[in-house]
């Protein structure tokens, strides 16, 4: 590995979230709002790429473990009839700890759903694997729109108030966004870690040469298995956050399109890059937000971008967006010790 | 490198131009309007907007001396969607009040964000009964009915009919029990029984679960179905042999099923507050105006988008024509009375509903050319059989005694008489 060019990338991208922060404060508040809602997508779409990207398993259910956090949340901060998280969720408010309770809350009941549903589903490989996460996130998307004792049905959790951290108001669009961005970094850090470490480098061995991680007596089954359970657990914190962004839940949010949007993130960006799906996220986004003002058809140009980085994949071997930046650099740059690079 | 530089330049030149915000008129009145146009609700967004434009257009685009600045979002008709998009209009746009939704679970949604925001949201479609009862926002008004509006007064109907057993089949989400539960209601007050409830999932198009649940014993059946499954159901309903007489709510046999529908619908008694076949002058020449407009008959949606956009006009005249005055609007916008509105005469009663008229119709085949109006022939019509006036959400309860029962939902009201 090219240490110097990890480097550069890591100042690369510490600079424009520091741009970043420092622009917003000087936009609109749509937009404000807009750029967190980014974020929290990024940090779907990144926890998604641990899967897809470094480990090779394109799973289609990813919406499962961001639902049942944003569920979980939701359903802690509304539902008084249930007493004891009510309860524990007001008095930890009180002393300005409502959010870290929900956190809490959210990544364990995301935790313990991907503990289960990956111990079914990492078995399969490839097309079945896409099969089985789907159905699996079925399940959950019916729960959440059948079960409406709970849930509330197809009408949606409805939450009339962000809890406040440590007592700083979050109602305001500014201070959110700080506060998504500094989770998405945290993630960011903690993931970045996470791939950099024996156990990333390992994952990337399972997704290019399975057989060959094996006979070199690597535990392949339970390093997918741990993957799963990382990414699910990391969709989970990505969905508390979107139940504090949006204040409101409901079954669209659970469902397909939510995963394949999220897998769609990851694509366009530039799978195995962690950055990439961020990017990927804040196109995607931005087209359903922006441009649907200004075009009635935003689909089309949707679709076309999905079909223009599919056709440049399959065509030039090139991955998502950070994918087509390296080649462009690369070709550029003849002189430079390209075999570095990756 | 400098050509790298210039395309960097001038794609950042681009995002800002669809960053800046539009420059704002003197006096104007900023109206953010959200319905679907795209996604599998795409024909009934078009249909709502299009009631709006027309009103618009009629007028001008002013109304007295107010420019008015039409912004228009799609929703694509997921409720996250239109919270995000109601946000954007109030944030960017500073719209002084949104209209649109479709769905109850929308109502629901933008309710909260118009609250939050303190911007006065105006339903022209979700019918979520809640949302003028025990649920209600502040800034909210509304200007299309509640789901089970139109449901206590068929069951009234269908009293008198002579029926006492009727099986209900209900779409399996909030407005399907809200309907069934209001038909259920008032026709076990009156001394009916419910037989039995068919609850079906939503988007179904293949009944042959459901239909042999259906007693042949019973006297009528009474149907809540929308979109594809208000299509299916009688054709297979038919074809499976039943000769029951069929009932059902405003989206079971609309203007939008009609004309996909053949024999089979032909006397299919539903009941709403809206038949494109209502014999009004004014009606009549909505409807004929909407056709050589937009070349298809005029649907609830379209109605109840037009007549909103009369009603923020009339309520625009008591305020003096001051958009900005909020509060003065909602006060008013709940005084005024329409009275030349195409379904007929209106004003919101307690708690903020709209009292009208809810119509029995039923299906028939109307040959020859109705109005002139360049519909194929044989078409049909929803003829309207029976007025019921002035219908509030309370029907004949006292809203007090309406209130103190829950919202109706899948357990209630309990299935007493089912067998």
């Amino acid at each position: 590995m090219g240490s110097i060019q990890e480097r550069k990338h890591v100042y690369l991208v510490m600079g424009l979230f520091c741009a970043l922060a420092l622009v917003t404060p000087y936009l609109d508040l749509f937009l404000q709002q807009l750029l967190s809602e980014i974020l929290v997508f990024g940090l779907l779409a990144m926890s998604l790429d641990i899967l897809l990207g470094f480990t090779g398993l394109a799973s289609l259910g990813h919406a499962a473990y961001f639902g049942v956090a944003s569920y979980a949340a939701a359903i802690v901060m509304t539902k008084k009839s249930w007493v004891i998280t009510y309860s524990i969720y007001n008095g930890a408010s009180e002393a300005g700890l409502g959010i870290f309770f929900l956190f809490f809350v959210g990544v364990l009941v995301a935790f313990i759903f991907s503990v289960f549903f990956g111990y079914l589903a990492i078995r399969a490989k490839d097309v079945y694997f896409l099969m089985i996460t789907l159905s699996l996130a079925m399940v959950v998307w019916g729960l959440a729109y059948r079960w409406s004792a709970v849930t509330e049905g197809d009408n949606g959790i409805i939450i009339s108030e962000r809890p406040t951290l440590l007592g700083i108001e979050l109602s305001d669009g500014l201070a959110f966004f700080y506060f998504a961005l500094v989770v998405f970094l945290l993630c960011l850090g903690v993931l970045y870690l996470i791939v950099q470490s024996p156990f990333g480098k390992t994952l990337v061995g399972i997704r290019e040469r399975e057989e060959r991680m094996e006979m070199l007596g690597y535990n392949v089954w339970l390093h997918k298995y741990l993957a799963f359970i990382i990414a699910g657990t990391f969709s989970g914190v990505a969905g508390v956050m979107w139940t504090l962004h949006n204040m409101f839940v409901s079954p669209s949010d659970v469902e397909l399109i939510t995963s394949a949007e999220a897998l769609f993130m990851v694509a366009l960006g530039g799978p195995a890059t962690l950055i990439g799906p961020l990017i990927g996220a804040a196109i995607i986004r931005s087209l359903q937000q922006l441009v649907s003002i200004y075009v009635e058809r935003w689909p089309l140009i949707l679709g076309s971008i999905y079909i223009f980085t599919i056709m440049l994949s399959r065509l030039y071997g090139v991955d998502g967006i950070l994918g087509f930046a390296k080649k462009f650099r690369r070709s550029s740059a003849v002189s430079e010790n390209s075999d570095k690079l990756n | 490198m400098k050509k790298r530089i210039i395309a960097f330049v001038a794609t950042i030149g681009m995002a800002l131009a669809l960053i800046v915000a539009p420059a704002q008129a003197a006096k104007e009145i900023r109206i953010g309007f959200i319905a679907p146009m795209t996604g599998i609700f795409a024909q009934i967004g078009k249909d709502m907007t299009n009631g709006f434009k027309m009103y618009l257009e009629q007028n001008k685009g002013m109304m007295g001396p107010v420019k008015v600045k039409f912004i228009h979002e799609d929703s694509t008709g997921k409720p996250s969607v239109n919270r995000q998009k109601a946000i954007k209009l109030i944030k960017r746009d500073k719209v002084h009040f949104f209209v649109g939704g479709l769905l109850a679970s929308t109502g629901y949604a933008l309710g909260a964000v118009a609250d939050r925001y303190k911007t006065l949201y105006i339903s022209p479609v979700p019918a979520g009964d809640d949302m003028t009862q025990r649920r209600a926002p502040k800034y909210f008004v509304r200007s299309g009915f509640t789901s089970s509006q139109g449901a206590h007064p068929l069951a009234d109907y269908a009293y008198d009919k002579g029926y006492r057993r009727i099986v209900a089949v209900g779409q399996d989400y909030a407005f399907g029990y809200e309907y069934i539960g209001g038909f259920q209601r008032q026709f076990e007050k009156r001394g009916g029984k419910i037989i039995k409830k068919i609850w079906v999932k939503l988007g179904t198009k293949d009944f042959g679960p459901y239909l042999p649940q259906i007693s042949k014993t019973a006297d009528a059946v009474v149907v809540l179905a929308v979109g594809p499954s208000s299509l299916a159901f009688p054709k297979q309903y038919r074809a499976a042999g039943f000769k029951l007489p069929l009932l059902g709510g405003i989206t079971a046999a609309d203007e939008f099923t009609l004309p996909s529908m053949g024999d089979e619908a032909i006397g299919y008694v539903t009941a709403g507050q809206y038949s494109a076949a209502l014999n009004t002058d004014k009606n009549n020449a909505f409807v004929k105006e909407y056709q050589s407009r937009y070349g298809k008959m005029a649907s609830y949606y379209s109605e109840t988008t037009y007549t909103t956009a009369m009603w923020i006009h009339k309520t625009l005249e008591k305020i003096k024509w001051n958009p900005d005055d909020t509060k003065g609007f909602i006060r008013e916008f709940k005084n005024v009375r329409i009275t030349d509105a195409p379904r007929g005469p209106l004003y919101i009663g307690s708690h903020g509903n709209v009292v009208q008229n809810i119509y029995i119709r039923e299906v028939v085949r109307v040959p020859g050319d109705r109005l002139g109006l360049g519909v194929k022939t044989n078409s049909l019509w929803n003829k309207v059989i029976k007025t019921y006036p002035a219908v509030s959400q309370f029907y004949k309860f006292s809203p007090e005694e309406f209130l103190k029962q829950p919202v109706y939902s899948k357990s209630f009201p309990g299935c007493k008489f089912c067998e």
